[in-house]
C-alpha cells in the first residue's frame, strides 16, 4: 500500500464515480445519493471507466457487475494494483453468483443489490469509503454457499490452509444473520458482541474470500455456471 | 280388473265382480284362474299395457325368473341326492311359481306393487321389523337350520356318508352366519364410517388453510386498497384465476408442488409472486438446494403465507426471506422490520399463524417459531427435518 486509506474526514462527503451502462440508473443513483456524496463522475463501459476513475481517484467506485466489453471484475483487477484507495462497491439487479463472487475475488469492498434503498446505499458508500466490507443479504447467502462446499479437514489436501479455506463457526453466524436481513448492529445485539466485532467477522470473510486459493471456489463456480 | 272389464262391456264394477265370484263358485274355482289369466294379460285402467305383456318384454326381470328358477333346481336335486323326497315333490310348482311371482312382480303397476308389498311384508320381518323382533327371527332361524343340520350329520343315507359332513358344516357355517353376520356387518361399517370422517375433518382443514391463504387473504387486501378500483381489478382477476384452477383443474392455490421443482426455485417464487401481487420488495437469499418433496412444500407454503403476513400487516417496504438446506434440515426464515405485534392479542378467528403456519408445520414434524415485539418487526423461523432417504445436500 502506497497510501494510508483515506477516509472522508469528519464531515467530508464521500467523492463517488457510478460505472453502470443504463444512463437511467446512473441519474437513478445520482439523485438518490445526492446530497450525501459527491458524484465526481459517471461511465458506461470498461474502458471510459478505467480512464474517469484514474483521473478523477474517488473514494467509492460503484459498480456494476455487468458492464459491456468486460464486466466489472475487469474495471477492478486493472486499477487495483496502481490504485489502492479507490474502493469498489458492487451494485447489481440480480446477476448469477459466481460473477458476483468473481468482482469480489477481484478486489471488491462489497455487494449490494439494486432494490436498496437510498439511505442504505449512502450508508454502505460511507462503510465502504471507511475501509469497510459491505454484505447485503445476498452476498451473504453467495458465501455461505461457496464455503459449504469446503471440505471440514484437509487429510486429503496437503496445502489446505485453514486459516483462509474455512469460516469459522462464529463468522457462519454473522453470515446468516446478515442473510437473514438483520443489520450489524441487530447482529451485534443477538450474538451480544460489538458492532465493531462484527465489522471484524465480515471483513475477515471478505479476506478470505479473496485470498482463498482453493480450487473449490472455482469449481462452485463452475458448477453454478453449469446450470 | 273388475273395473276394466266393466268399461269394455258397459256394465257396473260391483256387478261384474259379483258374476266373476258366482262363475268361480260354479265352475269350481276355474273362474278364479279365468280371473288371474284376466288379470295378467288385460291392460289396468290408465296403464299401457298389461303385465303379461310387460313381462314378455322385460328382459332382465325374464333373467331373473330363470336364474332363480334353476336355482331351485339345483337345489332341489340336492335335497334329492340326500334324500329329502318332499322338496324334490314340490320342485316343479315351486319353480314355476318363483319365475311367474318374479314376473308379476317387475311389471305390476305401482299401485299393486304397494298391495302385494304390504301382504308379503310379514314374512319379510327378517329384514325389516323392529331390531328386537328381527334378533329373535334371526335366532330362530339359525337355530332351524343348526339343528336340520346336526340331524342330517347325525343320520342320513349311507351311500352319502361322502357329503353328509360337508352339507352339516355348510349348514352350521349358515346358521352362524345369519346369527353374526350383521353384527361383522355393523362393525365394518362403523370402521368404514370412522375412517371417511376423520378424512372428511382432515380434508375440511386442509381446504380451510387454503381457502385463506388465498380467497380471504386476497378479500382482505381488496378492503384495504377499496379506493384504487384498478388494483382491485387486478387482484380479483387473479384470485379468480387462481380460484379456478384450483376448482376445476386441481392445481392447488399457491400449490408449489410442481415436478421437479426444486426449494432454491420455489423460494424465488414465492419471491415472484409475493412481489406482483403487493408491491413490496422481498430480498430472497438461498443457501444449497435441493429438490421438493412434501415435507418441503409444505415449508414452502408456510414460508409464502409468512411472508404474505408480513407484506401486509408489518408496513414495512422489504422483507427478507432466507432458506437454508443443511444436511439434516432445511430452515427458512421470513424477517421484515416493520411494526411487530403482540402474539397474545391476535383474535382467535385470525387462522394465519395458528393453522396456515404452525398447523402447518407440526403435521409435517417441523416447527415454527415467531419472534416479535411492538415496534420491532417480526421473525418466522421454519425448520423442517428432510426425509432419510437424501441427505446429500445437491448443490446445483
Amino acid at each position: 500500500m502506497t497510501a494510508p486509506p483515506s477516509p472522508p474526514a469528519g464531515g467530508g462527503r464521500p467523492r463517488v464515480v457510478i460505472v453502470d451502462d443504463h444512463g437511467l440508473f446512473r441519474s437513478g443513483v445520482r439523485s438518490e445519493l445526492g446530497g450525501e456524496v459527491d458524484v465526481v463522475g459517471e461511465a458506461d463501459d470498461v474502458q471510459s471507466a478505467i480512464s474517469v476513475i484514474a483521473e478523477r481517484v474517488p473514494d467509492v467506485v460503484l459498480l456494476d457487475v455487468h458492464l459491456p466489453s468486460g464486466g466489472g471484475q475487469l474495471v477492478v483487477s486493472s486499477l487495483r494494483a496502481a490504485l489502492p484507495e479507490v474502493r469498489f462497491l458492487a451494485l447489481s439487479a440480480s446477476d448469477a453468483p459466481e460473477d458476483v463472487i468473481a468482482v469480489v475475488r477481484a478486489g471488491a469492498r462489497g455487494y449490494v443489490t439494486k432494490t436498496i434503498s437510498g439511505a442504505d446505499l449512502v450508508d454502505a458508500v460511507r462503510r465502504v469509503a471507511a475501509g469497510d466490507a459491505v454484505f447485503s443479504p445476498r452476498l451473504a447467502g453467495f458465501v455461505l454457499d461457496a464455503f459449504a462446499g469446503m471440505p471440514e479437514t484437509s487429510q486429503d489436501r496437503p496445502l489446505f490452509d485453514p486459516e483462509l479455506d474455512q469460516l469459522t463457526t462464529r463468522e457462519r453466524e454473522v453470515l446468516r444473520l446478515i442473510a437473514r436481513g438483520y443489520t450489524y448492529k441487530e447482529i451485534a445485539r443477538e450474538l451480544t458482541i460489538s458492532v465493531r466485532t462484527v465489522e471484524t467477522h465480515v471483513s475477515s470473510v471478505l479476506r478470505k474470500l479473496q485470498l482463498s486459493t482453493r480450487h473449490q471456489l472455482t469449481r462452485w463456480a463452475a458448477e453454478r455456471r453449469l446450470t | 280388473m273388475a273395473a276394466g272389464l266393466a268399461a269394455r262391456t258397459g256394465f257396473e264394477v260391483s256387478r261384474v265382480r259379483l258374476v266373476i265370484v258366482v262363475a268361480s263358485l260354479v265352475t269350481f274355482g276355474f273362474g278364479a284362474v279365468a280371473y288371474v289369466t284376466a288379470w295378467l294379460l288385460i291392460p289396468a285402467a290408465g296403464a299401457d299395457g298389461s303385465i303379461g305383456s310387460r313381462a314378455r318384454t322385460d328382459r332382465r326381470g325374464v333373467a331373473l325368473a330363470v336364474g332363480l328358477a334353476s336355482l331351485i333346481f339345483v337345489l332341489a336335486g340336492v335335497a334329492k341326492l340326500l334324500g329329502a323326497g318332499f322338496f324334490s315333490s314340490v320342485e316343479w310348482p315351486l319353480i314355476l311359481c318363483t319365475a311367474g311371482l318374479v314376473l308379476i312382480w317387475r311389471n305390476a303397476p305401482p299401485s299393486e306393487q304397494g298391495t302385494m308389498r304390504n301382504l308379503a311384508e310379514p314374512l319379510l320381518g327378517l329384514t325389516t321389523g323392529r331390531p328386537r323382533a328381527r334378533a329373535w327371527l334371526r335366532v330362530t332361524f339359525s337355530l332351524i337350520l343348526l339343528v336340520t343340520g346336526a340331524s342330517l350329520l347325525a343320520t342320513g343315507h349311507e351311500s352319502l356318508h361322502m357329503f353328509r359332513p360337508i352339507v352339516g358344516a355348510v349348514i352350521v357355517l349358515a346358521a352362524v352366519t345369519i346369527l353374526l353376520g350383521p353384527w361383522w356387518l355393523g362393525i365394518a361399517r362403523d370402521l368404514v364410517e370412522e375412517r371417511q370422517a376423520r378424512i372428511r375433518a382432515e380434508e375440511r382443514a386442509d381446504m380451510a388453510a387454503r381457502v385463506h391463504d388465498s380467497v380471504l387473504q386476497t378479500l382482505a387486501l381488496i378492503q384495504r386498497r377499496a379506493d384504487q378500483p384498478q388494483q382491485v381489478i387486478q387482484l380479483a382477476r387473479a384470485q379468480e384465476r387462481e380460484l379456478r384452477s384450483w376448482l376445476f383443474d386441481g392445481r392447488a392455490p399457491g400449490s408449489l408442488d410442481d415436478e421437479d421443482m426444486t426449494l432454491a426455485a420455489g423460494v424465488r417464487r414465492i419471491q415472484q409472486e409475493v412481489e406482483a401481487q403487493h408491491g413490496v420488495t422481498v430480498e430472497a437469499v438461498t443457501v444449497g438446494d435441493c429438490p421438493l418433496d412434501d415435507d418441503l412444500a409444505a415449508l414452502l407454503a408456510a414460508a409464502r403465507e409468512a411472508t404474505v403476513n408480513a407484506v401486509k400487516w408489518s408496513g414495512a417496504d422489504v422483507v427478507s426471506l432466507f432458506a437454508e438446506v443443511e444436511p439434516t434440515s432445511v430452515s427458512l426464515f421470513v424477517r421484515d422490520r416493520g411494526r411487530g405485534f403482540d402474539p397474545d392479542a391476535v383474535p382467535g378467528d385470525r387462522k394465519g399463524l395458528a393453522e396456515s403456519i404452525h398447523a402447518r408445520m407440526a403435521r409435517r414434524g417441523g416447527c415454527a417459531t415467531v419472534r416479535t415485539a411492538l415496534g420491532e418487526g417480526t421473525e418466522v423461523s421454519l425448520t423442517m427435518p428432510r426425509a432419510a432417504g437424501e441427505r446429500q445436500p445437491s448443490r446445483t
